[in-house]
């Protein structure tokens, strides 16, 4: 909070509107983060009703997406933000654009929750499990250091996407070995595949948004380069 | 202070210190202007960016009980220097205010006031300098047909660009622009900074400004001065999305110091 000195310009309204927009994206971030753990608990419980409330709920990520992309118009239009805000304004008109995103990719896993599964493809929802509670961490994580703009969080959450990209590689893995044993099972696993895949990529944009977390605190642009590159800025 | 890009420097002031009665309004100033470049002066009022604008073309000397130390460059030669013609200096460094000051004269005799000083008296010299400055001041569609009207009868936008016609007509190597939008309607003023933008090809173009987009939008460097101070002097594309300063972060965005 301290870094994001909200409350300090000459202009109460000014504060206000700031704040009204850093408020509505940590309502959209929560939301997005009760969607993925209902998704999750969707699949693990086989809850398709749960599953249906996903999906529906999708809606309203939209619509948060909508609104704070108006805020942030209007505050560009009227307050002309430079340094700081406007870094922030930026940093939250894209941190959005990744979240409605998460939303996307929440919404394609919990529709897997509608399907069937038998026993033995039962097994492998355990692991998508386990990669989804990872990358829900990294969701919580990534958020949080959102809330405070705490670099050293944001660069915790960047290293875990490694993490998250193994652990996605080994059920690709386990997934095809399935496939080839069982090919009546294919279309099946290859639902989970994609559930798979949509956790990755949730992973990749919980990295982008501690990216965006980088770029408001230090002034630094710091995607597409290296881990060490990466470190020296946030340690600069 | 220095800038760490390779450009070549018109301009620049070295430990420069103004008092006004006494009263310290520029405090050990250094910086370079880099030449063909529109640098911004900003900071809240009363922080001698006026003051230090008006120094370096020794406007400053008018005020009665004025002491300079330190050095201003142009080109390398102390101005301060004791046997500088003043005539001449101002005529290398030109300056337009705030207010625009047209002469109770005709439009066209505004523009060769200057030029009939330095002793152009040849009517058709006369009248290809003054439709040329007055082109490059992008006012000549606007006074082609009425150019022995008095000046006074022209919009306050005009004016201003009439002035800026009148200090170029002259050749200066260097234009100090004292808030010459601030008494603008937006149009005006937008045409003011086209005319900036295009004049920089020719000249140092150094301004002051309070309006900071003004500043963001025209300049290609920006130094921050606060109490007679410069507290930061940087690319205009650094200062305003990432300042070192938090001072100049403070006023850019509008809280409190």
């Amino acid at each position: 909070m301290d870094k994001l000195n909200l409350s300090k310009h000459i202009s109460s309204q000014f504060n206000e509107e700031l704040e009204q927009i850093r408020n509505h994206v940590m309502s959209m971030g929560g939301l997005i983060e009760r969607q993925l753990y209902d998704a999750l608990t969707a699949i693990a419980n086989n809850d398709s009703e749960l599953a249906q409330q996903v999906i529906e709920n999708d809606l309203k990520v939209n619509d948060w997406e909508l609104q704070i992309d108006k805020e942030c118009t209007r505050v560009i239009a009227k307050r002309q933000p430079a340094a700081s805000d406007l870094r922030l304004i930026m940093a939250i008109l894209k941190s959005i654009a990744d979240l409605e995103r998460i939303g996307d990719e929440t919404r394609r896993i919990a529709k897997v929750a509608l399907e069937s599964f038998n026993s033995d493809q039962q097994d492998l929802l355990v692991n998508l499990d386990n990669l989804g509670r990872h990358v829900a961490q990294m969701l919580h994580d990534v958020l949080d250091a959102f809330a405070r703009m705490d670099v050293e969080a944001a660069l915790t959450v960047h290293k875990e996407d490694k993490k998250v990209d193994r652990e996605y590689e080994a059920i690709t893995r386990q997934l095809m070995t399935y496939m080839i044993e069982d090919p009546r099972s294919i279309p099946k696993i290859m639902n989970v595949l994609w559930s798979a895949r949509s956790l990755e990529r949730i992973g990749d944009r919980c990295k982008n948004l501690s990216e965006y977390i980088i770029f408001f605190v230090k002034g630094k642009v710091v995607r597409h380069s290296s881990e060490e590159k990466l470190e020296q800025e946030v340690r600069s | 202070m220095s800038l760490d890009i390779d450009v070549k420097i018109k301009m620049s002031a070295h430990n420069l210190s103004v008092n006004f009665a006494g009263k310290k309004v520029l405090d050990n100033i250094s910086l370079d202007i880099p030449a063909n470049k529109v640098t911004a002066l900003i900071g809240p009022s009363g922080c001698g960016k006026s003051s230090l604008l008006r120094s370096f073309n020794r406007m400053n000397e008018l005020l009665e009980d004025t002491q300079t130390e330190g050095e201003v460059l142009l080109d390398g030669s102390n101005i301060y220097r004791a046997g500088w013609d003043l005539a001449e200096l101002r005529r290398r460094v030109g300056i337009v205010f705030q207010k625009p000051n047209p002469f109770p004269l005709s439009i066209y005799e505004n523009v060769a006031f200057g030029l009939r000083l330095q002793g152009v008296n040849s009517a058709r010299e006369l009248d290809v300098l003054v439709c040329d400055a007055l082109e490059k001041a992008a006012l000549w569609q606007e006074v082609k047909h009425r150019l022995y009207e008095n000046a006074l009868t022209l919009s306050g936008g005009q004016q201003q660009r009439l002035v800026i016609a009148r200090a170029i007509a002259i050749e200066p190597e260097v234009l100090l622009l004292d808030e010459p939008a601030s008494a603008l309607d937006p149009i005006s003023t937008l045409k003011i900074e086209e005319l900036i933008y295009a004049l920089k090809q020719e000249y140092t173009i150094v301004i002051v400004t309070h309006n900071m987009q003004q500043a963001a939008r025209v300049s290609d460097f920006t130094a921050f001065m606060n109490l007679g101070q410069l507290v930061e002097f940087n690319a205009t594309n650094k200062i305003f999305t990432d300042p070192n300063e938090s001072q100049t972060e403070d006023y850019i965005t509008g809280r409190f110091g």
